[in-house]
Formats: C-alpha cells, sequence, structure tokens
C-alpha cells in the first residue's frame, strides 16, 4: 500500500485542508473500529509513539497510539495555521512540516512565487524530503490551493516545479479552487493565468473547482433541509457539507460547509485505493486513464449524494438515481456543460454496496445522452470500493476529462485581456524581481495553446465516426 | 501429475481463489453417484493434481499469488484460511506495495524485470514440490497492468526455463463497454505476447459471464464474486479426472465418436481426431450430469476483431501512448502486436 502527502498551501489551502484531516480522521474511526494501525489509515497518517522524545519514532503496527497527519502547511500569513494549531486538530500535525511567515503575499502571484518561493524554497524542500522519509512507499502529493490569490497561487505553483524535480516519479495531484467571476480580488485573472501556465507544465492531474458552483451546492442542500417535506429528514452525518462527528465542534465557519465538499472529494478520490473491494483503482490509474495527452489533465468533478434520506432501504430506483445525478449539473464542483461537450474519458468511482451489474446497467442507460471522442466511444473507468463513506450506504464520484473546461478557460483569459489591455494594477508585479511583461505574454500563450488543444478536438465532433483502414496483412 | 497455478493481479487471484475452491468442493462432494473407490481414486486425483499435502491434514493449493499491490492477495489468503477447508501456502505470495496502474508497460518493463528472480524462485519452490510436473495455469486479465504485462511477462520467463511443460494461460477478456479505458492496448500487447510464448489461451469475456449470469441464473444484482463463481465452476469442470480404459483416473481421451455436422469441422481433420470426448461416471459438483465444450473455433474471431479494431482508432491518435513510451514501450512495439494480430484474424478467417 502507498502513501500519499497533502501540501496546502496558503488561506483557502490550509483551510480546506483542515476539514479534510478532520474528515479523514472521522472516515478511518468509523471503518476502523479495533483501533489498530493499518496499512488504509498509513495512506494518510503516521502513527506515532509521543513517549520518545523528539521526532516521535514511527510505529508501523500494532495499536493506534498518536496519529500525525501526512501533511505539510504553508502559508505567509499566521493567522489560518494558528488557528489550526490552536485548535482541536492541533495534535494531528507535526508542528514541524509548518513553514510561515508575518507579511502576506498580497494577492500577488509574483510575491507567491518569486519573493517567497526563493526565500524559502531550501525550508520547503527540507519539509518534503522529511514527509517523504517518513513513507515507505510515497505515491503522490495532493496539493490544494487557491488560483486567485498570492500565496496558494504563487508559492503552491512554485512548489510543483520543485516537486517535479526532486520527486519525479511521485505523482502530482492538484486541487484549485479557481475565482468566480465576482471574485473580490481584481488581480485574480492575473494570479490565475500565471499559475495556469504552472499547472500546464508541472502538474500531472488538476481538479478545477470554482466557489460557485460549491455555494450553489449549499443552497441545494439547504433548500431541501429547510423544505421540511413531510416525512422527509436528511441524516445529518451524510451531508456532503457537515462535520457531524468530526473533531470540531465549534460553530461551523462559513466557508466550512464548502471546504467539506472540497474534503469529501479528496477522500472520495483515495477511497479505492485505501479500502478493499472487487475492482480496485490506484491513484496512479487515475492518471493513466484519464489523461490522454499529457497537457490534457483537467477533470471535471461531481459527487454524488449530496446528502441521504432517513430510509433504510434503497431500492435499485434510488441507486439508478445517483448515476444520473452523477451527471447533472447540480452536482459537479466546477461550472460546465459536459453533456454539451465532448468527453475524452471518464472515471466513475463507485463506493458501498454497488455490484458490476448495477454500474453496467447505468453506463448504458446513460451514454446515449453523452458525446464521447471517436476514438474513446467506450473511454469509462470503473471502479468498485466495498466502504462507503461515513452516513451514505453507498456514493458516486465521476471525473471527467471534458472539453467543457474551455469556455471557463476561455472566460479567464477574457477576464485577463480586460484587466491587462489597461495595464491596470501591473506595476505591483513587474516591481518584483524576475518579473517582466513577458512573464504575462508567456502564460496566455499557455493558456492559448491548451484552449487550441481542447478547439481541435471539439472540431472532431462535426466528424461521422468512421473505422481507420486497418493493417493489411500478408497471409 | 501436477498443475502449478500462478495467479496474476487483482483478476487472476480473486478467479484463482474461487477455482481452487470449486475443485476442492467438488471432489468432496459427497453426492460422487459412483462407487466409493471411483470416488477415492478421482478425489487423490484432483488432490495431487492441484493440492500438496500439510502435516496437519490440510491441502495446500499449488499456487504461487503474485500482484504488485497488497490489498487483493490479503483478502485472497484470508478467505482460503477462513473456509477452513484449503489454503494457500504462507510463502507463496510475491506482493509489491505499488501496482501497476493499469499500465501494460509498467508491468511488462519495469515490475517485470525489477521482481523475475523472485517470482520465479517462488515457482520454482512450487515445482520442486510436485513429484511429475504437467504443465502451469497462468490466471490473468488483459485489461489492467500487472495481470496483463507481468502475466505476459512471467509466462515468457516460463517459456525460456520451462520449455517442456504446457503453460495454459486462463485470459479474461474484459467488457467491451470500459473497465478500464486503455483496456483494448493493454489486450493487444498481451495478446501478441502470449502468441509467442503460450501453448494454449483460453478465453473467458466478462460479457459472456454475465449474460449467463443474468439469463440463466437469473441473478438480480450480479456482482464480481458471482462472475467469477460461474468462471471457477466450468474451469473445475474441465480440470477435474476422467476415466480411461485402464480403470484409473488419469487425463486420457476416450473418443466416443462426435458431433454429426461436418460444417462445425475444418477440411484438414478429420471428424474423430478434431473431436475429443473424455468421459467420467463421477458427477461434479452435484449436478447429476454435466457437459463441458472446450473448443477452438471462429469463436473468438469476432470479438478479438472488436478490440484489434478500436485499439487502432485509438492508436491512430496517438491517445496515452505517451503513458507507454515513458516505460519503454514504444509506437513500433504497438505495430507489431497489430501486425501480428491481424495475421491472426486473417488465419481464422481464411478456414
Amino acid at each position: 500500500m502507498t502513501q500519499s502527502v497533502v501540501v496546502q498551501v496558503g488561506q483557502c489551502g490550509n483551510q480546506i485542508g483542515c476539514c479534510f484531516w478532520d474528515l479523514a480522521l472521522r472516515e478511518h474511526a468509523a471503518v476502523n473500529q479495533k483501533g489498530i494501525y493499518d496499512e488504509a489509515i498509513s495512506s494518510f497518517f503516521r502513527n506515532v509513539d509521543t513517549r520518545v522524545v523528539g521526532d516521535g519514532g514511527n510505529i508501523s503496527k500494532g495499536k493506534i497510539c498518536s496519529l500525525k497527519a501526512r501533511a505539510v502547511l504553508i502559508d505567509m500569513e499566521e493567522g489560518v495555521v494558528n488557528e489550526i494549531l490552536q485548535g482541536p486538530l492541533r495534535d494531528v500535525f507535526d508542528s514541524k512540516q509548518l513553514i510561515t511567515d508575518i507579511s502576506g503575499s498580497g494577492n500577488n502571484w509574483a510575491v507567491g512565487h518569486k519573493v517567497f518561493g526563493r526565500l524559502y524554497q531550501e525550508q520547503i524542500l527540507e519539509k518534503l524530503r522529511k514527509s517523504a522519509e517518513h513513507c515507505d512507499c510515497l505515491q503522490c502529493f495532493f496539493i490544494i490551493h487557491s488560483m486567485g490569490g498570492g500565496t496558494g497561487s504563487g508559492l503552491g505553483t512554485f512548489l510543483l516545479k520543485v516537486l517535479e524535480d526532486e520527486f519525479p516519479e511521485v505523482y502530482r495531484f492538484v486541487t484549485s479552487i479557481y475565482p468566480s467571476g465576482e471574485d473580490d480580488v481584481i488581480t485574480s485573472p492575473y494570479n490565475s493565468i500565471l499559475a495556469m501556465k504552472e499547472l500546464n507544465e508541472h502538474a500531472d492531474c488538476v481538479l478545477p473547482i470554482d466557489n460557485q458552483s460549491l455555494f450553489d451546492i449549499i443552497s441545494k442542500i439547504d433548500l431541501m433541509v429547510n423544505s421540511g417535506k413531510l416525512g422527509t429528514t436528511i441524516k445529518p452525518k451524510s451531508l456532503v457539507t457537515s462535520s457531524a462527528g468530526a473533531l470540531k465542534k465549534q460553530h461551523q465557519k462559513p466557508f466550512d460547509a464548502m471546504n467539506n465538499i472540497v474534503a469529501n472529494l479528496l477522500l472520495n478520490l483515495t477511497s479505492s485505493a485505501r479500502f478493499e473491494g472487487s475492482l480496485n483503482m490506484d491513484l496512479n490509474e487515475i492518471s493513466m486513464n484519464l489523461v490522454p495527452f499529457p497537457q490534457l489533465h483537467y477533470l471535471v468533478s461531481s459527487l454524488t449524494p449530496l446528502y441521504t434520506l432517513a430510509d433504510v432501504n434503497i431500492p435499485t430506483r434510488r441507486l439508478d438515481q445517483m448515476f444520473s445525478d452523477a451527471f447533472s449539473k447540480d452536482h459537479q464542483l466546477i461550472r460546465a456543460d459536459p453533456k454539451h461537450s465532448l468527453y475524452l474519458a471518464c472515471a466513475l468511482m463507485v463506493r458501498g454496496n454497488v455490484q458490476v451489474s448495477d454500474l453496467r446497467r447505468n453506463i448504458e442507460r446513460l451514454k446515449p445522452s453523452l458525446q464521447f471522442i471517436s476514438w474513446n466511444q467506450e473511454g469509462w473507468k470503473t471502479s468498485l470500493c466495498s466502504v462507503p463513506p461515513v452516513g451514505h450506504s453507498h456514493s458516486l464520484l465521476a471525473l471527467a476529462n471534458n472539453t467543457c473546461v474551455k469556455p471557463t478557460f476561455m472566460e479567464l483569459r477574457e477576464r485577463f485581456m480586460r484587466l491587462y489591455k489597461k495595464k491596470a494594477h501591473l506595476h505591483h508585479y513587474l516591481q518584483i524581481e524576475g518579473m517582466e511583461e513577458s512573464c504575462f505574454m508567456e502564460a496566455v500563450s499557455s493558456l492559448s495553446a491548451l484552449i487550441e488543444e481542447y478547439n481541435q478536438l471539439d472540431a472532431t465532433r462535426s466528424m461521422p465516426v468512421e473505422d481507420l483502414p486497418r493493417l493489411s496483412v500478408a497471409m | 501429475m501436477s498443475i502449478v497455478t500462478v495467479q496474476l493481479g487483482q483478476c487472476g487471484n480473486q478467479i484463482g481463489f474461487e477455482v481452487f475452491d470449486a475443485l476442492y468442493s467438488d471432489s468432496h462432494c459427497p453426492q460422487g453417484l459412483c462407487s466409493k473407490r471411483e470416488n477415492e481414486v478421482y478425489q487423490a486425483s484432483c488432490k495431487e493434481r492441484f493440492f500438496s499435502e500439510e502435516e496437519n491434514g490440510v491441502p495446500i493449493a499449488r499456487a504461487v499469488l503474485v500482484d504488485m499491490e497488497p490489498k487483493v492477495i490479503n483478502q485472497t489468503l484470508s478467505k482460503a484460511a477462513q473456509s477452513g477447508r484449503w489454503k494457500y501456502g504462507q510463502h507463496s505470495c510475491f506482493c509489491q506495495k505499488q501496482g501497476s496502474g493499469n499500465n501494460w508497460a509498467y508491468g511488462y518493463s519495469v515490475h517485470g524485470p525489477r521482481h523475475e528472480e523472485s517470482i520465479m524462485n517462488l515457482i520454482q519452490k512450487e515445482v520442486e514440490k510436485c513429484d511429475c510436473l504437467s504443465g502451469f495455469f497462468i490466471i490473468m486479465s488483459m485489461a489492467g497492468g500487472t495481470g496483463s504485462g507481468l502475466g505476459a511477462f512471467v509466462t515468457q520467463n516460463l517459456q525460456d526455463h520451462y520449455s517442456n511443460s504446457l503453460k495454459m494461460n486462463q485470459i479474461i477478456w474484459p467488457y467491451g463497454t470500459g473497465e478500464v479505458i486503455v483496456q483494448n492496448y493493454n489486450s493487444i500487447l498481451t495478446l501478441s505476447h502470449l502468441y509467442r510464448s503460450s501453448d494454449a489461451l483460453l478465453v473467458h469475456e466478462n460479457d459472456a459471464v454475465h449474460k449467463i449470469c443474468a439469463k440463466l441464473m437469473n441473478i438480480k444484482q450480479i456482482s464480481f464474486t458471482d462472475i467469477n463463481q460461474v468462471l471457477a465452476h466450468q474451469l473445475g469442470s474441465v480440470f477435474q479426472p476422467t476415466y480411461s480404459m485402464e480403470g484409473s483416473y488419469h487425463y486420457r481421451r476416450n473418443p466416443l465418436g462426435g458431433f454429426k455436422d461436418p460444417a462445425l469441422y475444418t477440411s484438414w481433420l478429420a471428424p474423430v481426431n478434431a473431436f475429443n470426448v473424455w468421459k467420467t461416471q463421477r458427477a461434479f459438483s452435484k449436478y447429476e450430469k454435466s457437459a463441458a465444450l472446450v473448443s477452438n473455433s471462429q469463436f473468438l474471431l469476432k470479438p478479438l476483431d472488436t478490440i484489434v479494431g478500436k485499439a487502432w482508432n485509438m492508436f491512430a491518435s496517438k491517445a496515452y501512448i505517451h503513458q507507454y513510451t515513458k516505460f519503454g514501450i514504444e509506437e513500433e512495439d504497438f505495430l507489431d502486436s497489430f501486425t501480428l494480430l491481424e495475421q491472426v484474424v486473417a488465419s481464422y478467417c481464411n478456414l
């Protein structure tokens, strides 16, 4: 079994990370009743003997003594990280795995990337190496950050290059929060485009998420909870937004609900690698199956169910509804329209008591309404994990490599150009050593090239699906 | 005459367990519908073939379990041990920490050479336990990375080291509608390599077995366990000992005359030679009468053609190729595989 390390960068990254660790503990507590440190837990946690002074010797088997998250926390302001270290999760984090500063990046990618990157490169490398040493077999780095600010965006993407150089064999999965149109950070288009270039070049796989989608999901849930329909009660633990049963008992903060959704995404993504099932899917299989060309590694995610009603018996119809929901826009974590765009590949990661026949029946049912690229008509990757998430009997995570991300990127480019044409706020960036206008131009070209690749694939939609002439062999 | 089974990857190990279980259940089935002596001979023969004896009497499967990540093997070992009736050898497994990622190239070019010695040693140990080795039975899937890639590598090795023994590969043909997106690439690479090193390929299609579960057995919610059990049942009925002229249980031919329809036979083989029947008195697994048909026919032509076609389409767009070249499988290797398989398709067509 392999291990993964989470690197949470910036305010957004750390807040999501915090929710993630909370829910991960909750999930493992529910599954692992005996308190034995097993391989599933070891994928994200170390077992440390706290009686030993210093680093705390790693205990690889036996009872759980003290769990430490395999995480590196980075923020150029102290507020968020300090809060974490004073909160109920303080013992989960190794105090030596933090990098903080006081001044913050001022929502400036260049400060995060160039200034703090240079300043903290050595420290970052040291912490990453340390966390890798604690792993028996490190498979994956999960980077969590936002694109619109300065630290998550700048320093978070600086990290990617470091990871690629230092650990070339280890996968880099990036969860990126993209700014919505009404984002209050004016320079977020600059930050995002500059960060995109790094994601294009150094990430193995990116899960773009936008705040608006998360907000819409919460509204939908609130509506359901408050509608008070007769006879419908929702199990509180089952809300994809809830941290019920988790350590944080204090009143949920405004972004907590949204962050929990992303945390659930990461848990479900890794479930088949951690727990048993009849058709396992490891993390390296995600990249193998969903990334047909190296540049096109942006995956649209959607999560169901968002909540579970209190009735115990789940008829087949309800199960099928789960599959339909996964392909509805209401459940996506990014605003896009995959049904009217072209699928390059799609993965269905199922948890709970679902069998292969259920999978097949639903794929057959949904296939006609989805358009797959000509050379990947059966482009489905599936996995069945026996362990459901807490509060549910089953769940589904759908990951799609679909050209529907193109409009999102084009819009981002639009917003960027509106600012750039006026040279608005540019001086904040250009005054940083190492930043020139060419950096901006290169970043836009990188994005345009990506958009063009999607365009070319989209162009094949209008062509008839023909089989290409095969090799003819002499007998 | 013993058979050593090599179970590779998640599929191979999950099926392997069901096969041994089916063989064990059958040989210990109380309703043999034959004489006591016949039953005893049958049991002994089956046991000799697939199990070796341990001190406390619990039979140990003559098997080597290989997987590149530990979850499935752990499950398989504990399921066998829990049953209390038979089990796998304590040291018969080879496991790594990180799987092959559905990548044939990784299974074949990275895991293969890296673990060649360890795996071949395990197999050698198992072979040494046999009085008389009749051959190898390798269970693997074509769609994934370990079963397919490492399976092809191991089969090649077996060909090199044990060229006098028979190698039969049980390959699982994936569902037509994706389990794994790169399954067509993995399949053509596997088939083309196995063609050169295996003696016989016994094929089971997931789609076909699924239909059996649905239509003939009326199972509502079909799981992989159901599918594997049907498969194991079929394999079991093929593997069990048969009665011979001499009166003792050997796997002998006993020509009874075959099907009468000449269209079923090729022109270059007389019906009496083409059709072999093995008959046995002893009932299989509680069925009063049962028959199993193993055939080499044009039956697989269409599925093979389909897979080659889909793989070719994908190859033409160069999709996913970078994932293979990363580990040393170049476009030429793909082309070689395509060429070989087109020849096979053409050969079957010309019959």
